[in-house]
Order: C-alpha cells, then sequence, then structure tokens
C-alpha cells in the first residue's frame, strides 16, 4: 500500500489493560479508528472514558495489550522504547493542556529542543525555531522564558515546539484547559490554520464548544468508541474573534 | 543529541541551580584540594629528607672502633683504639675497587682566637679525602693535601659558621692566621654551607684540619689510632659489597678467630637514608589514601544531589522524552551533568590545591613540590567519580516512563 493514501492513524481493535495489583483495568476495550491525511479530529469523553489512554497510544507513549496500530501505514504497536522515542520525534507533535515548556529556558531553546534529539545542528535549529515561532506570532518573544509569557503565548510557544519537527500528526491533550475562552479560540485559531494547511490534527478535549471547531468529533465511553460524526457547522475561529 | 550539544544542555541546567550544583561539588573540590596539597607537602617533605641526607654523602660506610670486654666487663663502642691509620690506608688500597674514599677522624673540641673575637668549636682531624666523602665543596680557599698531612702543617679550614663568628662580614679570610687552642694556623680554605643535618645540627660551626696536626699538635699524642673513619663506596650498588670487604679485611688486620666478635663497628648510612626515605614514602601514602576516601564522599555527595535533581525534574524527563528524547539521550544528560558537576569542581580543587601548598610553602617555609602526573590523576579520578556517581541517578532517569513523567507534579 502507498504510504501516502493510507490514514495518518489506524487502529484495529485496540485494547489497553492496566494491571494495577491484583485488579486489570481494561482502558481501552477495542476500538477501531482511521484518521485520514488532513483531518481535524476532536476525542471528547468524560474522564474514565479512555480518551486520554487512547491519545497516549495513538502518540506513541504507550504500547497497546492488544491489537495493532497503523501510523501512516506503519505498524508502531511492537516497537522498542527507544524507536517509539524516535517514531514521537520525527512525526508526532505534542500539545498539553499544561503547556509543558521547560522552565527558566527562553521560548527559542524550548521550541528547538525536539530538534536536539534528531541531531539538527544548531544554525538550522536557530533558524527553524525562528521561523516556528514567527508562525504562531511569537516572532518577537524568542527569548523570554515560560514564567515572563501569558498562558496563550506560552500554549503558542508550545505549538511551536509541536511543529518545529514537521510531523504528520499533531496531538492536542485538553489545550485550552489552562487558558481563558478568548485565548482557547485563538489557539483553535492556530490549530485551524495549520489544519487548512493539510497538517492532521487531533484534539482531545472534554468541552463541547472546542470540539465543534474540528471537523469529526468522535465520543468515546468506558473504553469503546460511542460515536463518530462529522461535524455540521462547524465553528470557525476567525469569525469568533471578529464577532467579539 | 552530539556531545556539544549535551555539554551546554548540562552547563545550563547546572547554572540554573548554582548554589546547589555548587554544595554538590564542594565535596569533591575538598578532595581534589586535599590530595593535591598532601601530595605536594608529602613529597617536598620527601625530597627534603633525600636533601638532608645527601648532605651527609652519598654511599656512605662509618667505620667505629668496637667494644672490648676485659675480665668480663665490657666497654661500650669507640672505647677502644684499634681502629689506626694502617687500617684505613690498607682500605684505600686494597679495596680500591669498591671504595672510593676513605677519610680517618678524629675529633676535638677547641677553643679559637682571631683578633679580638674568641669561639669554641668541633675541630676534625681527618685527610683531604674528607671532603671527597662528604661530598662537600669549598666555598673558597683550597684543601690541604698529602704533605700537609704528613708534615703536620698548621692550616685549617672553616666551616661557614665559624666564620661568622670570627670575621666581619666581607673582610679577608683566607690567608689570615687564627689560634686554635694554643697552636697558631693559616686559614687556607672556607668550607661552602651545608646547613643542618635532619636532627638539627649544625654542619658548619666546624674547622678541619689534617689528621696529623689535630693528633700530634692539638691532642699531643704519639698514638696511631683513629675516632672514625668515613667510606664512600663507588656506587650505590657497591655499598653492601664495599661493607662486607672492609669487615673481612679489618678481621683479618686484627687477628680476629672466625668466631670472635668483631671489635669494630660498620654503619651503613645508605640503609639509613633508605629508611627514611620508606618512612616519608609510607606518610605520603598515607595522607593519598586519605584523600582518595575523601574523594569517593565527594562523589557520594554527587549521586546525592544528581538522584535529588532526577526526581525535581521529572516532568523535564517526560517532556524530553515526548519530544522525541530516547532513553540513552537521558541517561547521557544526566551523566553528563554529573561529569561536569565533577570536572568543574576538581579544577577548582585543583586551583585551591595548589595555592594552599604554594601558601605553605612560603608561609610555613615547609616544603612543597607540585606533581603534575598527580594532578592529573586526581583531575582524570574526579571525572571518573562523577561517572561512577551519577550513573544511576541517570539510569533512573532514562527508564522512566514517559506518561507518568509528563503528569509528574
Amino acid at each position: 500500500m502507498d504510504p501516502s493514501k493510507s490514514p495518518v492513524v489506524e487502529t484495529r481493535d485496540i485494547e489497553k489493560v492496566y494491571v494495577m495489583g491484583d485488579v486489570e483495568v481494561r482502558a481501552l476495550r477495542g476500538v477501531s479508528l482511521s484518521i485520514g491525511a488532513g483531518e481535524f479530529v476532536a476525542v471528547m469523553g468524560a474522564s474514565g472514558s479512555g480518551k486520554s489512554t487512547f491519545m497516549n497510544l495513538v502518540g506513541c507513549l504507550d504500547r497497546p495489550t492488544r491489537g495493532s496500530y497503523l501510523l501512516s501505514g506503519r505498524d508502531v504497536g511492537k516497537l522498542s522504547r527507544d524507536q517509539l522515542a524516535k517514531v514521537r520525534g520525527q512525526q508526532i507533535g505534542f500539545v498539553f493542556q499544561g503547556f509543558n515548556l521547560l522552565p527558566r529556558t527562553s521560548a527559542l531553546e524550548n521550541v528547538e529542543l525536539p530538534m536536539l534529539y534528531q541531531g539538527v545542528g544548531s544554525k538550522e535549529r536557530h533558524a527553524r525555531a525562528t521561523e516556528a515561532l514567527a508562525r504562531v506570532g511569537l516572532g518577537d518573544r524568542g527569548h523570554h522564558t515560560p514564567a515572563q509569557l501569558s498562558g496563550g503565548q506560552q500554549q503558542r510557544v508550545a505549538i511551536a515546539r509541536a511543529l518545529v519537527n514537521r510531523p504528520k500528526l499533531l496531538l492536542a491533550d485538553e489545550p485550552t484547559g489552562n487558558l481563558d475562552s478568548r485565548t482557547s479560540v485563538e489557539v483553535m485559531g492556530i490549530f485551524q490554520e495549520l489544519n487548512e494547511a493539510g497538517l492532521t490534527v487531533l484534539l482531545v478535549t472534554h468541552e463541547a464548544d472546542i470540539a465543534l471547531h474540528a471537523r469529526r468529533v468522535v465520543t468515546f465511553k468506558d473504553g469503546v468508541l460511542l460515536s463518530d460524526e462529522q461535524v455540521p457547522r462547524r465553528r470557525l475561529a476567525v469569525d469568533e474573534l471578529r464577532a467579539s | 543529541m552530539n556531545l556539544l550539544a549535551s555539554l551546554r544542555t548540562a552547563l545550563r541546567a547546572l547554572r540554573k541551580n548554582k548554589l546547589r550544583s555548587l554544595l554538590a561539588m564542594l565535596g569533591i573540590v575538598i578532595a581534589v584540594g586535599a590530595v593535591v596539597a598532601t601530595v605536594a607537602i608529602g613529597q617536598g617533605a620527601q625530597a627534603k629528607v633525600a636533601a638532608q641526607m645527601e648532605s651527609l654523602g652519598t654511599n656512605l660506610l662509618m667505620v667505629l672502633p668496637g667494644s672490648i670486654a676485659m675480665h668480663g666487663v665490657a666497654t661500650g663502642s669507640g672505647a677502644t683504639q684499634n681502629l689506626t691509620r694502617d687500617d684505613a690506608t690498607a682500605i684505600e688500597r686494597d679495596l680500591s675497587a669498591t671504595v672510593a674514599a676513605v677519610a680517618p677522624i678524629n675529633r676535638t673540641g677547641g677553643q679559637i682566637v682571631y683578633g679580638d673575637q674568641n669561639w669554641f668549636t668541633q675541630v676534625q682531624g681527618t685527610t683531604a679525602a674528607y671532603l671527597a666523602v662528604r661530598g662537600w665543596p669549598l666555598a673558597e680557599g683550597e684543601a690541604f693535601g698529602r704533605e700537609e698531612d704528613a708534615a703536620a702543617a698548621k692550616v685549617c679550614l672553616l666551616g661557614k659558621t665559624v666564620v661568622d663568628k670570627l670575621f666581619v662580614p666581607g673582610a679577608p679570610v683566607i690567608g689570615e692566621q687564627i689560634r686554635v687552642k694554643h697552636v697558631p694556623c693559616k686559614v687556607i680554605g672556607v668550607l661552602a654551607s651545608k646547613g643542618q643535618t635532619s636532627w638539627g645540627q649544625d654542619q658548619d660551626d666546624v674547622i678541619i684540619m689534617p689528621w696529623s696536626t689535630v693528633v700530634r699538635r692539638l691532642i699531643g699524642t704519639q698514638s696511631d689510632a683513629v675516632g672514625q673513619m668515613m667510606i664512600s663506596a663507588r656506587g650505590p650498588s657497591l655499598v653492601d659489597e664495599a661493607e662486607r670487604e672492609i669487615t673481612a679485611l679489618l678481621r683479618q688486620r686484627h687477628h680476629l678467630a672466625d668466631a670472635a666478635e668483631p671489635d669494630f663497628q660498620i654503619r651503613n648510612l645508605a640503609e639509613m637514608q633508605e629508611a627514611a626515605k620508606q618512612s616519608t614514602q609510607t606518610i605520603a601514602a598515607l595522607l593519598a589514601s586519605v584523600a582518595l576516601i575523601s574523594l569517593i564522599v565527594g562523589g557520594i555527595g554527587i549521586a546525592n544531589v544528581m538522584l535529588v535533581s532526577v526526581t525535581e525534574r521529572t516532568r523535564e524527563i517526560g517532556i524530553r522524552m515526548a519530544v522525541g528524547g530516547r532513553g540513552r539521550d537521558i541517561l547521557f544528560q544526566f551523566l553528563t551533568e554529573a561529569v561536569v558537576l565533577a570536572s568543574v569542581g576538581g579544577v577548582i580543587g585543583l586551583t585551591i590545591g595548589i595555592g594552599v601548598s604554594k601558601w605553605m610553602a612560603l608561609k610555613f617555609d615547609w616544603p612543597t613540590l607540585l606533581s603534575p602526573p598527580v594532578m592529573l590523576g586526581t583531575m582524570l579520578l574526579a571525572g571518573f567519580a562523577g561517572v561512577v556517581a551519577g550513573f544511576y541517578p541517570a539510569l533512573r532517569a532514562s527508564r522512566l516512563d514517559p506518561i507518568e513523567a509528563l503528569r509528574f507534579e
């Protein structure tokens, strides 16, 4: 199969079982989902629904107990820890709820971090990090540390960091959880912009109005997929910002 | 991640926690400083002892008259008069393969007078060989030879201390007449200063005169008995052989039966020198081992701080893993930090150690000898301590689960 035609994410009956002492917790009980290139999918569900576990598997931070997971046609379910790290570095960009920037480290250095592990030379690192920061509208804040930036700005730095290795998939785990509503819309605007440019985005959220910025919403409940539907009337961040 | 990038990452991480980094490396600083300073002091002392021993003369044997027992009462050593000038001559003549020079010595004390100055000092009657045996050069003038000895000439060589006591500084000494006891004497040479012996005796407080002058004129006896002989062997390896040969020759000359106790004693100063050297070496080794233990303690300090640091930076580790850092990248990062800590501590310790030894040399006139191989070895050891100390914490960091690490508060 031609990798460019295959879906970016394809899970087949994946299961995840955590063993805590004597108790087995079945966090995912067989989920099959396919996300094509250029899609913008929101994952919803209450806490304990399995959406975070699903996110960790898709992000190659963890391996499924059963079932298979193909990332751009490649089975990554059986890879070693180091191989998974390589896949994360090259193909996946993460945006977290708590921003997860390195404290007391400049925005520029934070954005350079993923390239450090891919052996990118220091000149190119600097150039690409500057470019990525400009792309999220922070071209002039490269030397600020996270403490000197607002929450929205920190999340933009995190997005720049996620983009800098040109990933196939952007994973955002509750990216607006720590932001006020206007900043949340701004961040969603950046995602929509990136998605328009062709990036596949997978967004985990429990806020329905945030999920409506995606093109497709899937809902988890008790470790299985409850629903999978296209968003009928999609919210566009540009319009919302203009209206307010 | 390449070496340069990890070095920069490590330095940045350590700079962010200056006080803690400083405390972490303190153990290594003290350890390296202690090693460098104590070894410098130990080696300095060793060199000083060796130099003092050298000042006695090299490859030296001393022959003393022995004790004899008369009617069951033993005399002390040196009480007999059975060592003679002829013995000395025979040794010099017959054993020239192993013996370089033989100096017979008779001592007496005497008041010496020059102008309105006077001083009591030791007068040594000996031959020209004495200066060769003791490796004692003249500062000015010249030594006496065989003719002066044969003629019991009234000439003398003055030690530095004697010159200082009798003469005004700068005044001419050579050719002046001084009086030794009742004998007028011409100064023909001044000895170079030898300083103190290792037991604090002033070696320069002495007058040297021809043997016959002292024995015949000052002591006033016709006896040929010699107080002691100082003999130098031709080389360090020949000292023991010379000792054996001298023993055999003297036994034969003194007509001793095979089973009889010798009526003389031979002291091997080379052995004494060796013993003194070994005792200072033992002290140096002791100092070094104490310092090595402190290096281990310093390493434990680093390990401790690195463990705390790994726990505190769990989230950072999670972030690094999420953006593509492999286990070995994380391992290498923390290992680099530990080694940088140890190395920086090592450099600071080295500086302090050098400073302390120079200061001690200056302030207490304590000889110190900085040894480059020891300094280099200590630095390498400090770096190695960093690797050992950092390895376990770094391994723990590299094995963290990225999901757990990211959730860590």
